[in-house]
């Protein structure tokens, strides 16, 4: 394993006023790793996912990607919160894709993948398209460059969405839940697209209910529930020979 | 939302080779021809009230219609409608950015803003813009201008700033609402994308706000070209205070309300068909196909009508 870890968790906090999501969290992920998140729902792993490209503020603990901490700045032992600016120039390079898909609805397919290398790394429109239409074609979507959101299915909305955040070229790409909104024969696509880029050595953070996807694909996986981290190791054995009893239960009632 | 469903079906008859076509006796409703003729009815009694009474003189409309000075008031309606809704437009946006603002100091500006504006009413600030000179006796901006308040606060001015400042509260709420109606998870595809708060405002937020904000605003366009009416009490010469000054010199003063009443009319229908039409632009994307325009309906309905058995006997 590299020196520096992808993303570094140690003793994570999250709390929604009195309520206390994550409980202390500890985990590394080393570049090119798919680590899998499971865990039932409201066990706090879309929540720790939203807190590594800040969409959610930790309040206690330290989290950094690509050894820089995330929405704060260490000096002299002190914290100080980034700027919105500096926290978009820490967003840039994490993709995100979420359950529902969150395409802009009133722009194309190809004007959704162009939109933030165009706005946020001031390409020209025409470098832009060139690697969206690439990328639409990369997901299988060459043919769908001018459709609006509302007129694909579910499953090419999110393959969209994915192209979307391979667009501003990310180290770590973050995936919460993302085909737990789709019908199940689209669900495939989706998986099969995901495959590919963890072929190409993508670091992945996928918080999902595929098991199946986790044991294939998964290099770590992660077991969460009530804010903490409850058992971890390889995908392959911590699904078929689970060592806690929280994650036979959960793992019984999902397989 | 807009299911239009489809009800001339096209030369369905003329297909052959499918199933047999239902050929049915439609329901009939009485009710609605008995309906449409008490109306109509009610109808002419009003106009005949209004054509038969020999103490309005009806030819002075025609006379009168397209005058010079009228049409002249016509144009000043417009442009004031026009200038104060663009006024009342860029700020309420500004407006509505700044209360939804996480600083605090912005957000109590445009609140103390609307708070005072929407709470006087518009012929009473006209009245105060135009009376400031009580308080205000110079304008002075240093070197660039320097000038009495009764000449710098002119008629239009006075219009102005009264309709257009007033409107601009009354549209910072519609586009406060606007924006809260976008999802919050396209601010969030936006802000993980590394798009800056204000970027996502412009580039994802407001486009999509458009569609709640657009139907109001229309609204709002056709109650300000009437509210300028009131500019007339401060010596604007629009059309309302034209047809007066014309109706008491001649002695055809009601008849000017009347003609007054079919221009403002006038304006207001052209103004509700551009409305239909900025509203369909702004649709674009949340339906998968926009509905017919009234024009192509009624191509369409014209051309399959010949071959209707069952019309209107």
């Amino acid at each position: 394993m590299t020196a520096v870890p992808m993303v570094k968790a140690e003793n994570v906090h999250k709390s929604f006023g009195s309520v206390e999501v994550l409980k202390g969290i500890d985990l590394e992920v080393a570049p090119r790793e798919v680590f899998c998140l499971i865990g039932p729902s409201g066990s706090g792993k879309s929540t720790f996912l939203r807190c590594i490209n800040h969409l959610e503020q930790v309040s206690g603990g330290r989290l950094s990607v690509d050894g820089q901490l995330v929405g704060y700045r260490e000096k002299n032992g002190k914290l100080y919160e980034l700027k919105d600016s500096e926290v978009a120039l820490q967003r840039r390079d994490i993709g995100m894709v979420f359950q529902r898909f969150n395409l802009f609805p009133h722009m194309t397919a190809l004007e959704n993948v162009m939109e933030a290398p165009v706005q946020v790394k001031r390409e020209s429109k025409a470098v832009a398209r060139e690697r969206a239409q690439r990328l639409l074609d990369r997901v299988g979507l060459a043919d769908k460059a001018g459709n609006y959101p509302s007129q694909l299915s579910g499953g090419q909305q999110q393959r969209v969405a994915i192209a979307r955040a391979l667009a501003m070229e990310p180290k770590l790409m973050l995936f919460d839940e993302p085909t737990s909104a789709l019908d199940p024969e689209l669900v495939g696509d989706v998986l099969d697209v995901m495959r590919g880029l963890a072929e190409d050595g993508m670091t992945m953070i996928v918080v999902t209910h595929e098991m199946g996807f986790a044991r294939e694909v998964g290099d770590s996986l992660v077991f969460m529930d009530e804010g903490v981290v409850v058992e971890a190791g390889n995908p392959r054995d911590v699904l078929t020979n689970p060592q806690h009893e929280r994650t036979q239960s959960f793992l019984s009632k999902v397989l | 939302m807009t299911a239009d469903v489809n009800k001339t079906d096209g030369p369905g008859g003329a297909r052959g080779g499918g199933p047999e076509v239902i050929k049915a006796i439609p329901v009939r409703h009485p009710l609605r021809y008995v309906s449409a003729l008490i109306a109509l009815g009610t109808l002419v009694a009003i106009v005949y009230a209004f054509a038969q009474s020999d103490k309005i003189n009806w030819g002075a409309l025609p006379d009168y219609f397209f005058n010079d000075r009228i049409l002249d008031g016509v144009v000043e309606t417009m442009k004031l409608t026009i200038l104060a809704m663009v006024i009342g437009v860029v700020l309420g946006v500004l407006l509505a950015v700044m209360r939804l603002s996480k600083n605090p100091v912005t957000s109590s500006i445009a609140w103390f803003y609307i708070w005072f504006f929407r709470g006087t009413p518009v012929l009473v600030q006209l009245f105060v813009w135009f009376n400031l000179g009580l308080v205000f006796e110079y304008v002075n901006l240093g070197p660039f201008y320097k000038d009495q308040w009764s000449d710098f606060m002119t008629p239009m001015l006075t219009a102005l700033l009264g309709l257009g400042l007033n409107e601009a509260a009354y549209m910072a709420e519609i586009c406060r609402a606007g924006l809260l109606s976008v999802d919050e998870g396209q601010t969030e595809a936006s802000h993980a994308l590394g798009m800056s708060h204000s970027k996502t405002l412009r580039r994802i937020v407001i486009p999509q706000s458009m569609r709640v904000i657009v139907p109001p605003t229309g609204n709002e366009v056709i109650n300000m070209l009437k509210t300028t009416s009131l500019v007339s009490a401060v010596q604007y010469l629009d059309l309302f205070r034209v047809t007066q000054q014309i109706g008491e010199r001649s002695t055809a003063t009601v008849e000017m309300y009347f003609l007054a009443a079919a221009w403002y009319l006038v304006m207001t229908s052209i103004l509700s068909v551009g409305q239909y039409y900025v509203e369909r632009y702004y649709a674009k994307g949340s339906t998968r196909s926009l509905p017919p325009t009234p024009v192509q309906r009624l191509k369409a309905a014209l051309i399959p009508s010949r071959n209707l058995s069952g019309g209107l006997r």
